[in-house]
């Protein structure tokens, strides 16, 4: 049986990595699936093309033996026409064995690939995958007869059961495996060194990247798979199913537009909904709720934490440094969870009691759009109006991820075709995309004066988002590509991938978020006991009170945002603001620098030179609009 | 037969690729999503104001850029209703 463990051994940057065993294939044909089925290691799988952008290695022990598994973005060919297929590209170079996974459902549009692959001479094994949805649709293929045409072993698999993956090993380790050293049984190689069956790819290798030629061997292989799927398929007549007329329906031009309208509103009210319910345990649209349930994040820090740390904070005698420390200020004489500031209180009440249950409620509606397959057709719609901002469709799919968490969105903005592109997508993210740890705060706060406040931050933002865009489609240079992408069936999400892919992220949030909230209030608190905040206050007087209309000490919510939002956010809860102070406060802190973790990924992915650029129009950009809120509301 | 381009087909029609236009970057993009010489395709829908067209090759559906659609030259039968590319 396959045994596995997951690997500490994880590369830190993009090394290149000699896999013994390297899943390649074209995006969306499951090789994450597949991935962690080799090595029990969780990963981020989904339902559109390009999910995984940067590479997984793990360990798969089979039979006495360790191999080190690798994880390939999905590219169309071995051309590098995206960051993902280059990164995919340098991995083949150094890889040991190669297992191209192809869609079993859409046979003549993989195989190019696979013949791309076998034409570079390394073992290779190919994975005929999602062969149960082929059975499915009446597609027959013959895989003994596909073996002998292509020269490779054929194992059908179905990576969302399991189903042939332990078949699939054992073929991918056999000696039998063409290409596997030229020592033993490998097959005879013409004098250029390529494997000798395999005729018709020669005159393609050789033309390989001297750019003149490449559409002419593009053809042969494209004549040459033409022949292969003939002599191999046979497709069985079937009539169209319910989940392909809802197919056709979500793209049609009229009522697809209303599907997508509908999508949208009903995953921002979904996500509302459950987070407010796993918050206060009541759901309502404003005032009481409809209904109230004695769970929820509130009631339960009430009922089992308070009354610790009311104990707490008398042993302490209700004032000191340390005191200040744990407890933080009592209100009223009484603990305030959301503006005491101590570590103990609002330290875990922030990221536990009020941004937890949004995260969750967040990326479950995520996830079910991702799984589902929906992602590719909102593209489709949003399409136009992305391109008045110097992007396309596609575009949506970061900027969604970035709705979660900036790091994620600006790394997925490697699916986009160039840099300028990127640059685009990656600036708009970390300017005016706030992630759900600040949205829980925004909504938390400023949902308690009323929906519209909450409405009017979001309103601004996307806003300052449309006129940055527009400005920087006008600023930038070099082309911009049309969207161009595959749209994958409908799938029912599978609960198990679901909930391994809610756990990384959800644990994801509370590993990394927790330590830093917490360090971020110990060094408020000790900088407030050295009144070094006085200091700073005074100092930028200028901009935030005289030019944002903000109380001077806004500065210190701002700066400590910079660490996490959401502790930035909780710090306006003391500073007793004017709504329109509040509204103001929000957009700025979204705008104001990027969170320290989100820096990082600019600088990776961009480059100083353009997270520099990226910086020097934030801070136009958050100067103007605090400015224009100030002096429009009167 | 005449040959039109792919952003003009009217709704559900069928065409058989007949030559791509554009750079060879471009033209291998199109190629690795099935939309080759040779292959049939289907207009599935076309979005208003310059949207993109969800064209049916092989039995998956395609979202082209309208641009990008211009370039797909396709033969299609000589009695079709003729369709504005709008």
């Amino acid at each position: 049986m396959v045994e596995s463990r997951s690997s500490d051994r994880l590369p830190p940057k993009q090394d290149r990595l000699a896999a013994d065993i390297l899943l390649v294939g074209q995006p969306n044909v499951g090789k994450s699936v597949l991935f962690s089925r080799l090595t029990g290691m969780r990963t981020i799988a989904s339902n559109y093309p390009g999910t995984t952008v940067g590479f997984a290695a793990g360990a798969m022990r089979f039979g006495g033996g360790s191999y080190t598994v690798v994880d390939a973005p999905g590219t169309y060919s071995l051309e590098p026409l995206d960051e993902a297929a280059r990164v995919a590209i340098d991995l083949i170079d150094a890889a040991g064995l190669i297992i191209n996974v192809v869609d079993a459902t859409h046979l003549e549009r993989h195989l190019p690939l696979t013949l791309e692959l076998i034409a570079q001479g390394k073992p290779l094994v190919v994975a005929l995958n999602m062969s149960d949805e082929a059975r499915h649709l009446g597609i027959e293929i013959n895989k003994e007869r596909l073996e002998e045409l292509l020269g490779v072993p054929v194992v059908p698999t179905v990576a969302r059961t399991g189903e042939g993956v332990v078949r699939l090993i054992g073929a991918a380790l056999s000696r039998e495996v063409p290409g596997r050293g030229a020592q033993a049984e490998g097959p005879a190689r013409d004098e250029s060194g390529h494997p000798a069956h395999h005729p018709h790819l020669a005159h393609h290798h050789a033309g390989e990247r001297t750019n003149g030629h490449e559409h002419i061997a593009d053809d042969r292989i494209w004549c040459r798979v033409g022949e292969i799927v003939d002599e191999v398929q046979v497709l069985r007549h079937h009539h169209h199913t319910v989940s392909q007329r809802f197919e056709d329906a979500s793209v049609h031009p009229f009522l697809g537009g209303i599907i997508a309208l509908l999508v949208l509103a009903a995953a921002f009210s979904v996500v509302r909904v459950i987070g407010e319910f796993l918050v206060s345990g009541g759901v309502g649209i404003s005032g009481e709720p409809w209904f109230r349930v004695p769970f929820g994040m509130e009631p339960l820090f009430d009922a089992a934490w308070r009354p610790l740390m009311t104990k707490l904070s008398a042993s302490l005698g209700g004032d000191g440094f340390i005191h200040h420390l744990l407890v933080g200020n009592l209100i009223d004489g009484r603990i305030d969870f959301k503006q005491s500031f101590g570590l103990l209180t609002t330290g875990l009440f922030v990221p536990l009691g009020m941004v937890l249950p949004y995260i969750f409620s967040f990326y479950l509606v995520l996830s079910l759009l991702e799984d589902t397959g929906y992602l590719p057709r909102l593209a489709v719609f949003l399409d136009t109006g992305m391109h008045r901002i110097g992007l396309h469709g596609y575009a949506i799919v970061p900027t969604l991820l970035g709705l979660g968490c900036n790091v994620p969105g600006i790394m997925a903005t490697r699916i986009l075709e160039n840099r300028r592109q990127r640059f685009i997508t990656a600036t708009l993210i970390s300017i005016a995309v706030p992630c759900a740890a600040l949205q829980a705060m925004i909504v938390g706060l400023a949902g308690a004066r009323g929906l519209w406040v909450v409405a009017l931050v979001y309103g601004i933002l996307f806003v300052v988002w449309i006129a940055i865009g527009m400005i920087l489609k006008i600023a930038t240079r070099g082309f911009l590509p049309e969207l161009l992408i595959e749209i994958p069936p409908y799938r029912v999400p599978s609960i198990g991938a679901l909930a391994s892919k809610m756990w990384m992220r959800v644990g994801g949030f509370l590993r990394e978020a927790l330590p830093i909230v917490l360090a971020a209030i110990l060094v408020v608190n000790v900088l407030y006991e050295l009144n070094v905040f006085h200091y700073v206050a005074d100092a930028s007087a200028g901009v935030v009170s005289t030019l944002w209309g903000l109380p001077k000490e806004a500065i210190v919510p701002l700066l400590l945002g910079i660490l996490r939002k959401e502790m930035g956010a909780g710090m306006f809860a003391p500073l007793a603001l004017t709504t329109k102070q509040l509204v103001s406060g929000c957009v700025i802190l979204s705008m104001f620098f990027p969170c320290i973790a989100t820096l990082v990924v600019l600088l990776r992915e961009l480059g100083w030179r353009d997270t520099l650029k990226a910086t020097g129009i934030m801070l136009a950009a958050v100067v103007a609009t605090g400015a224009a809120i100030n002096l429009i509301w009167p | 037969m005449i040959e039109i381009t792919a952003a003009e087909l009217a709704p559900d029609e069928e065409g058989t690729i007949v030559s791509l236009g554009g750079g060879p970057g471009a033209q291998s993009r199109l190629r690795s999503l099935g939309l080759a010489e040779g292959r049939r395709i289907r207009n599935v829908s076309r979005i208003g104001w310059g949207g993109p067209i969800v064209l049916l090759v092989n039995r998956a559906q395609v979202a082209v850029g309208r641009g990008m659609a211009r370039r797909i030259v396709v033969r299609v039968r000589k009695d079709r209703r003729t369709e504005r590319d709008g």
